[in-house]
């Protein structure tokens, strides 16, 4: 078998790659995760006249600078793994900027095809671009598609082939970057041509340029060699020196003018156009969506419209899940013979992972609204509208979208609202998001607040479902704020964003989104939370009852006058059973700690279940309370109960309501943040600074009002 | 003469020619990968409800920036409000 070939596409973000990259490959394609950074790689297969060619796409990048990590994944790729041959997808309505890129990839030297995208949007805006002149001046095969249409596919899978079949060598591409800037390249060129064989295949000329450029990788990689940083960094200093000083700015912004020039002169030979647009249909609705009232109003609208939408959309789906489970959970119950094997299968692996996966076609919908907002441009405008106000507490525009999936407007998950921070790229302002999220008011702490506000507040419950909305916004971005003064201290990054034009979103490619981030979400709950909930289950089963008690309730429950006083004396049992485990323990030694809030050894048991999810609060409150199983949405008589309770009072349970919505995030939003953050330190930081700022929360309000004679 | 003005200063609608991108670093570099350089012809399209950040049209594509970092452009207004 001939050897594979492989197909790299580069390109500006949102000029079309993966829509490229889903037309030549279809549904064969396989998504990871570069090592140690959350930039996403794709590969798959395309069959272009019998043969299989390996596609790879790169992450959308403006530039090949090492100053993002996106940047620098696409480059070390090139220049580390070799790609036969690079396809740049470049927006032919937007030709200037995307070729920037393209100028760059012909100065590293990758054998080039142009993929001119987007020429139907081209078209309306009355551009015309000359393809074929493109492909003269450059010196590339150039060819024009509407990849949303599988137009040009072929076409472009062919140029891309004969290129890989003529075996190209590099050929960088050399412009002229005026006298100055010219003559200190060859300076550094000069020292590094001796020193070229460590450099493989890279040009002189490239690295020399990238030296000037201020490049901290290639710089990085020139001290590796100490004989040559000695000889070239003074020079490389001196050069950009004399540059700076004679021509009054900086060496890399002189090459990039010189660049722009350079396609400035290209650009200005292929397109021509037809007739000025001042302002198009995307202008006009940016009119309307970012205006001063509408802008807002519509937002708050979209914002709205998506829990709607995401909550009705789940609801039938979710119950089928949980049916689902219920009926997994039964059908196991019914083989196996009642022991700790039966307890481990039903309640740890299948309740565990149940109860996260149940969240799955909700997690689903969310996704698919995320997309619409993606893909449609709008999602770009909500950091513009919101940027403003975030920046006060150290965040950024792009935040939003993430706390608001988060529970913003109560009822979210933290999961997604973790990966949805994905969108931003300043890396001090994203991680300040990540770690924010979780103080969302997220779908499984609504459970907890219900049950308390019916057991104590019945008569205010929607007023008090709107405060802790509230309280949930003002902590989040409290903390969020004290991060960024303290431990994220620093510069914000720069803003500067594209605000792509509106267009319809495809339903192929609001799937395909919706389908890899899901099925993301499913893995972790298949394995990491697998084993904790495990885990969890072991701490709340074992040890036992000793023998001789678990005969005495036995022979007790099997005495009982009624069926009702059965009931009762199961529930006891129960009870007895939980405050001798590992977990019951550690609800009792955790008094000393949680007395000054107020918290008995049930409720400590309870939070200690809810770090596993926390649906776990109500139903095992329900256990301690000897109630038996408490289903969370039907939770009437627990709260009764509670109500009841000597020693639970309006202030306990709002100083609990309180450390329930700060304390550590939930064990799938640990795991999600260990993996957008790739370390596992984040991810514990976070479980550290949420509970202690619940603690002292917690603290404040229980001994405050009792102060104020409250309690 | 026309007055040079930053970006700041301009309302939306006004047409401009970038005379100098006043700022190095990580936002220079950044500006300057966007297209947004010296003799190039932006548009401000308008503002965000709290005024900031602004959105401008070049080389026939949006781009936003915040008005902190709109005050390092300088530009020539050239062309009709
Ligand atoms: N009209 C038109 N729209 C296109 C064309 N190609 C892609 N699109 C749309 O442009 C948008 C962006 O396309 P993507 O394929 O996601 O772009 P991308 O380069 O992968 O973007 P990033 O992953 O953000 O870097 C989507 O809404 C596509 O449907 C085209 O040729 N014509
Ligand atoms: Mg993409």
């Amino acid at each position: 078998m001939s050897r594979q070939y492989t197909i790299a596409l580069a390109g500006n973000p949102n000029a079309g790659k993966t829509s490229v990259f889903n037309a030549l490959t279809g549904a064969r394609q396989h998504v990871g995760n570069y090592p140690g950074v959350t930039v996403e790689y794709k590969e798959g297969l395309a069959q272009h006249q019998g043969r299989t060619v390996q596609v790879v796409d790169l992450p959308g990048t403006y530039s090949l600078t090492a100053y993002s990590p996106e940047e620098l994944v696409a480059r070390n790729y090139l220049i580390g793994r070799r790609p036969d041959v690079v396809v740049d997808v470049v927006d032919a309505s937007n030709l200037e900027r995307n070729l920037y890129l393209a100028v760059q990839l012909m100065e590293l030297g990758v054998p080039l095809v142009i993929c001119l995208n987007m020429v139907d949007v081209a078209k309306t805006r009355g551009l015309k671009i000359d393809a074929d002149k493109l492909s003269r001046l450059f010196g590339v095969p150039v060819v024009s598609t509407v990849a949303r249409q599988n137009q040009g596919m072929s076409e472009l899978l062919a140029a891309a082939v004969e290129l890989a079949e003529s075996k190209p060598e590099w050929h960088p591409l050399n412009i002229s970057y005026g006298s100055d800037v010219d003559q200190g390249v060859a300076e550094v060129a000069d020292i590094l041509q001796g020193a070229q064989e460590r450099h493989g295949l890279l040009s002189a000329r490239w690295l020399a340029v990238k030296c000037l450029e201020g490049d901290q990788e290639v710089i990085e990689r020139v001290r590796e060699t100490p004989e040559l940083a000695e000889k070239l960094l003074p020079v490389c200093g001196r050069v950009a020196g004399h540059i700076r000083s004679t021509m009054d700015d900086d060496p890399d912004s002189i090459i990039a003018d010189y660049r722009y020039g350079y396609i400035t002169g290209i650009t200005r030979q292929v397109v021509s156009s037809e007739r000025e647009v001042r302002m198009d249909l995307s202008d006009k609705l940016d009119q309307v969506l970012t205006h001063r009232l509408m802008g807002p109003i519509f937002l708050f609208a979209v914002l709205y419209g998506i829990y709607n939408f995401v909550f009705w959309a789940s609801e039938v789906p979710v119950v089928w899940f949980e049916q689902f489970f219920g009926w997994l959970g039964g059908a196991v119950e019914g083989t196996l013979p009642p022991g700790v094997l039966r307890s481990l299968i039903v309640s740890g692996i299948i309740g565990g992972v149940g109860g996260v996966l149940g969240f799955a076609p909700l997690i689903a919908f969310m996704f698919f609204a995320i997309a619409i907002m993606e893909d449609s441009g709008y999602m770009a405008r909500v950091a513009y509208i919101m940027d403003r106000v975030l920046r006060i507490f150290g965040l950024h525009g792009n935040s939003v979208m993430a706390l608001m999936v988060g529970g913003g407007l109560s009822g979210g998950c933290a999961v997604p609202g973790v990966m949805a921070t994905r969108t931003l790229k300043d890396p001090k302002a994203r991680l300040a998001t990540i770690l924010t999220v979780p103080f969302m008011n997220c779908g499984a702490k609504l459970p907890v607040y219900s049950l308390l506000i019916a057991a104590f507040f019945a008569h205010r419950q929607a007023e008090m479902l709107f405060l802790l909305t509230l309280i949930s916004w003002g902590l989040g971005l409290g903390a969020a704020k004290l991060l960024r003064v303290t431990l994220l201290r620093g510069e914000q990054a720069p803003f500067v964003m594209e605000l792509p034009p509106y267009r319809a979103p495809t339903m192929k490619g609001l799937v395909i989104h919706t389908w890899e981030r899901t099925w993301q979400y499913a893995k972790k709950a298949g394995t990491m939370i697998l084993g904790v909930s495990v885990l969890m289950w072991a701490a709340m089963s074992f040890p036992g009852l000793p023998q001789e008690q678990d005969a005495a309730w036995q022979k007790r429950i099997d005495a009982a006058p009624s069926a009702e006083a059965r009931l009762e004396l199961k529930s006891n049992r129960a009870q007895d059973e939980l405050a001798g485990t590992i977990a019951g323990r550690a609800g009792r030694s955790l008094t000393v700690l949680t007395d000054p809030l107020g918290f008995d050894w049930r409720a400590n048991v309870a939070l200690v279940g809810g770090f596993a999810a926390k649906e776990v609060i109500v139903s095992t409150l329900g256990v301690a309370y000897s109630l038996g199983e408490v289903d969370p949405e039907h939770s009437q008589s627990l709260s009764k109960r509670l109500a009841a309770e000597k020693g639970w009072n309006p202030l306990k349970a709002f100083a609990l309501i309180i450390f329930v919505m700060v304390y550590a995030p939930c064990l799938a939003t640990v795991v999600m943040i260990r993996k957008e953050t790739g370390t596992w330190r984040w991810a514990l930081f976070s479980v550290g600074y949420n509970t202690l700022i619940a603690y002292l929360l917690a603290l404040a309000v229980f001994q405050g009002g009792r102060a104020l004679g409250l309690g | 003469m026309t007055p040079e003005v930053t970006l700041r200063q301009l309302k939306p609608g006004q047409r401009a020619v970038v005379k100098k991108v006043g700022t190095g670093g990580e936002l220079g570099r950044r500006m300057r990968e966007m297209g947004l350089l010296p003799g190039t012809e932006i548009q401000v399209i308008g503002r965000a409800p709290l005024k900031d950040p602004v959105e401008i049209k070049l080389r026939g594509y949006n781009l936003t920036l915040r008005n902190n970092e709109a005050d390092f452009i300088t530009v020539e207004i050239g062309g009709e409000a």
